[in-house]
């Protein structure tokens, strides 16, 4: 069988990757369905989803359309989403990959620091790194992947314990390859199956991350994402509850997909387990 | 009513409207009893006026002390604790005739060495009031009933510099010759007003209760005054509307939630009382450098923010939008003055004369909550429309005023009381020897411009209106055309309350003032 063909067995995976497709395909769009600022004060304030034509989902407390906001706020979300988790990746993998190949001192070492990062809470470091850097978008990707770092590097070193006594690590090291090459070569390629299921569902975390912060206003306050829109609606919540609502819903389906996504990936990747089930 | 009495034609007809509307209303004598529930946002950090000036300490304390005059809404003098003034013709000599019976609230008599003893205890704690009192040679008390303050050079402004807040009265037989910040009275502060510290639980609730020997006959009406504490504006509104508490000073409901609670059955709104503070919002343009320096960059700032909009939208319309840098509520204002419009084209066009070349402008917001997040997101807006780009730095109370005071921002948003008089709340703003790093309240846009100081000097110690009306007028006109900084609002200070609270304000002090007219129809 082939491998989307695996994928596709998995009907919560399917429905997983057509919502995701649908918010990727509105965040692409969003400069071309709404080319002006979301931030732009076009209509009546408080207008009710449906309530005049031209305005799906009505407008918040200043007259902003929220259809545009909710686009661009999709692109804004993936983007984060995406970028903070290939930082965490950069951070993560080449720390797990020596600590799991080398073992010893520097495998030691390179945990307790790991461990150090992991026995502060993710959230309240965040908020601790994004108020002293100061909010903006750049910040934040950074404050999300430093604290989203330790399960990757943990992930990498477990596969990386279990792959380097195997016979074709041993054989790359017969014939005189390098360290770096048995690192990049041999061993990282075969590692790759979790760390990317890893990955889908570190996207969603980051999602959430940021929106999480973004509702605490330490959002990049020039760029309109769905976090920072209920983050404005909380107050207003008695006069106009869909203002909360819809982007609420928006990052509910977004990390429900990204999840059924990595789930469905895990059948596809690892099949003996997915049989099993 | 009270506030309107002095205009017959307009009494007459809000008469009949009240007759007409409400003839429930018709009962004007005032009752005796009863208990007022007030909101007090934020907590104050301590009630001895005298020391501890914070706008909520402002709003409590004002019952409790009291100063020798009250301003009504146009800024005329009133009495309080001075029966009566008067002023000599050269405008060098104030004598004030002290109110006979008059007692603290330890039962000690008040005299004019307390006076005398309040200047010097308010001179040397209060920077505002140093300034106000910076023009006084000598102040003697002839008798026990009479001060005489003489200065060295006319200062019309000087009578505005009575009010409680500016110059309260302070116990003499209290405070002489101890450390004032440690005397055990600041926490049990003792006054000559109409309502006595009760009690204070911290967090909870702070108590005044009747002043049973207050010299102004039958007054005050009301038992008791509850002053609630409740961080959350939620609560707070959820508590006005199930009847917990009767009054929300400005500042204690949510914009949005102004129209819900005045809207209420049995719930009234009132704007007045603004009028002696005035807040002035406004943005600070740095003139120093960056495209901010450029005087039709500012220029193009008036004319492209939509100051209509953020009042209706972000203040539910309450409010007004200046036409200039004095307030519409002073004596001074020049009302020839028109407000730059919205006019977006204009500003572009000024952008194109100028050679703006697309430079980013860094936006610091005020982080004071909701209203003001949304309005430099407004205000971002209104800019980027017009081709200039802007980038918002988001940082917290402390922050703002170290980027201020550091002269380090390019547009900043701010807000200024007004004082009632031009010299003591406007010129601070412009003059050039109140440029000093230091201070967000100063001169920080560093305007500097030598006609501007030179009229504000003359202005002030001017003693014929027509000749300082004149100076007040170019001064105007000049700071209209340079835009030192961009003036975006008059902000309102709305009061709700319960209808049957009657006399809640009745100058332009507003709730600062205390109590002592306040009367609940039962």
């Amino acid at each position: 069988m082939n491998f989307f063909k695996r994928f596709a067995q998995n009907r919560g995976a399917l429905v997983g990757l057509i919502i995701l497709a649908l918010v990727v395909l509105l965040a692409l769009l969003a400069p071309f369905l709404y080319p002006d600022s979301p931030w732009r004060m076009v209509q009546r304030p408080f207008l009710a989803p449906g309530e005049i034509a031209g305005f799906p989902l009505g407008t918040d407390t200043m007259g902003r359309d929220v259809a545009a906001g909710l686009a661009h706020g999709a692109w804004v979300s993936l983007l984060i989403g995406l970028i903070s988790t290939v930082v965490a990746l950069a951070i993560g993998v080449p720390l797990g990959a020596l600590a799991g190949y080398f073992g010893g001192k520097i495998d030691d070492a390179l945990m307790r620091f790991t461990e150090f990062f992991q026995t502060i809470p993710n959230f309240a470091l965040a908020i601790v790194l994004v108020a002293i850097l100061e909010p903006s978008t750049v910040s934040i990707v950074l404050a999300i992947a430093i604290v989203s770092w330790p399960p990757v590097a943990r992930l990498v070193r477990g596969e990386f314990l279990s792959i380097k006594h195997r016979e074709y690590v041993e054989a790359a090291r017969l014939v005189g390859q390098t360290h770096r090459d048995i690192i990049i070569k041999q061993i990282l390629p075969n590692t790759l199956s979790p760390v990317i299921v890893l990955a889908s569902l570190m996207v969603a975390t980051a999602i959430l991350l940021e929106s999480s912060l973004s509702f605490l206003g330490l959002g990049d306050p020039d760029t309109m994402s769905w976090g920072y829109m209920i983050g404005a609606a909380r107050t207003v919540m008695r006069q106009a509850w869909w203002l909360s609502v819809i982007p609420g819903v928006a990052i509910l389906l977004t990390v429900l997909a990204l999840n059924l996504v990595g789930e469905g990936l895990d059948d596809a990747l690892n099949p003996q387990l997915a049989r099993a089930r | 009513m009270t506030l309107l009495s002095s205009v017959p034609g307009r009494l007459s007809v809000a008469t009949l409207l009240v007759t007409l509307t409400a003839p429930v209303l018709a009962q004007e004598t005032p009752q005796s009893g009863g208990v007022a529930n007030v909101a007090i946002q934020p907590e104050p950090p301590g009630l001895m006026l005298p020391l501890v000036q914070n706008a909520p300490t402002q709003r409590v304390a004002g019952n409790i002390f009291e100063g020798l005059l009250r301003y009504d809404a146009d800024l005329d003098p009133m009495p309080q604790l001075a029966e009566s003034w008067e002023i000599s013709d050269d405008g060098l000599t104030y004598t004030f005739h002290l109110h006979p019976d008059v007692t603290w609230h330890d039962s000690e008599p008040f005299s004019a060495e307390d006076v005398l003893f309040s200047v010097d205890f308010m001179r040397e704690t209060n920077p505002r009031t140093r300034a106000a009192l910076d023009h006084v040679a000598d102040v003697t008390a002839p008798d026990d009933a009479t001060v005489v303050f003489t200065l060295d050079q006319p200062f019309p402004a000087f009578i505005q510099a009575f009010e409680v807040g500016t110059l309260p009265m302070v116990p003499k037989h209290i405070y002489e010759g101890t450390d004032y910040y440690n005397n055990p009275a600041n926490r049990h502060p003792i006054g000559t007003g109409p309502f006595e510290f009760a009690k204070w639980d911290r967090g909870s609730v702070i108590e005044l209760d009747k002043n049973p020997d207050y010299y102004e006959d039958g007054k005050p009406y009301l038992d008791k005054i509850y002053w609630h504490v409740i961080p959350d504006a939620a609560s707070r509104a959820a508590a006005y509307e199930n009847g917990t508490l009767d009054i929300m000073p400005a500042g204690s409901v949510e914009n949005f939630d102004i129209p819900r609670l005045s809207e209420m059955e049995g719930s009234c709104m009132t704007e007045a009382g603004n009028e002696y503070f005035n807040p002035f919002a406004m943005l600070w343009l740095n003139n120093r450098e960056g495209p901010t320096a450029d005087k039709r960059f500012r220029q193009a700032v008036m004319y492209a923010l939509d100051r209509d909009f953020a009042k209706n939208v972000l203040w539910n319309g309450l409010g007004q939008v200046p036409s200039g840098p004095f307030t519409s509520s002073l004596a001074a204002h020049d009302d020839d003055l028109e407000p730059y419009p919205h006019d977006p084209d204009r500003a572009e066009e000024l952008l194109d004369e100028m050679g703006y070349d697309g430079e980013p402008v860094r936006l610091l917001p005020l982080p004071y909550g909701e209203t003001w997040t949304r309005w430099s997101e407004a205000v971002r807006q209104n800019l980027e429309d017009v081709g200039i780009h802007v980038e918002t730095e988001s940082t917290d109370v402390a922050g703002w005023n170290q980027k201020i005071s550091d002269w380090d921002y390019d547009i900043a948003f701010t807000y200024l009381f007004q004082y009632g008089d031009p010299s003591l709340g406007i010129a601070r703003t412009y003059v050039s020897d109140n440029i000093a790093k230091g201070s967000p309240w100063n001169n920080v846009e560093g305007y500097e411009n030598p006609r501007v100081d030179e009229l504000f000097e003359a202005a002030a110690v001017e003693n014929d209106p027509d000749k300082r009306q004149a100076m007040y007028d170019e001064l105007q006109q000049i700071l209209h055309e340079d835009v030192p900084l961009a003036w975006i609002m008059e902000l309102a200070q709305p009061t709700i309350y319960r209808c049957n609270v009657h006399d809640l304000i009745t100058t332009g002090i507003g709730l600062n003032d205390g109590f002592k007219n306040a009367w609940i129809e039962q």
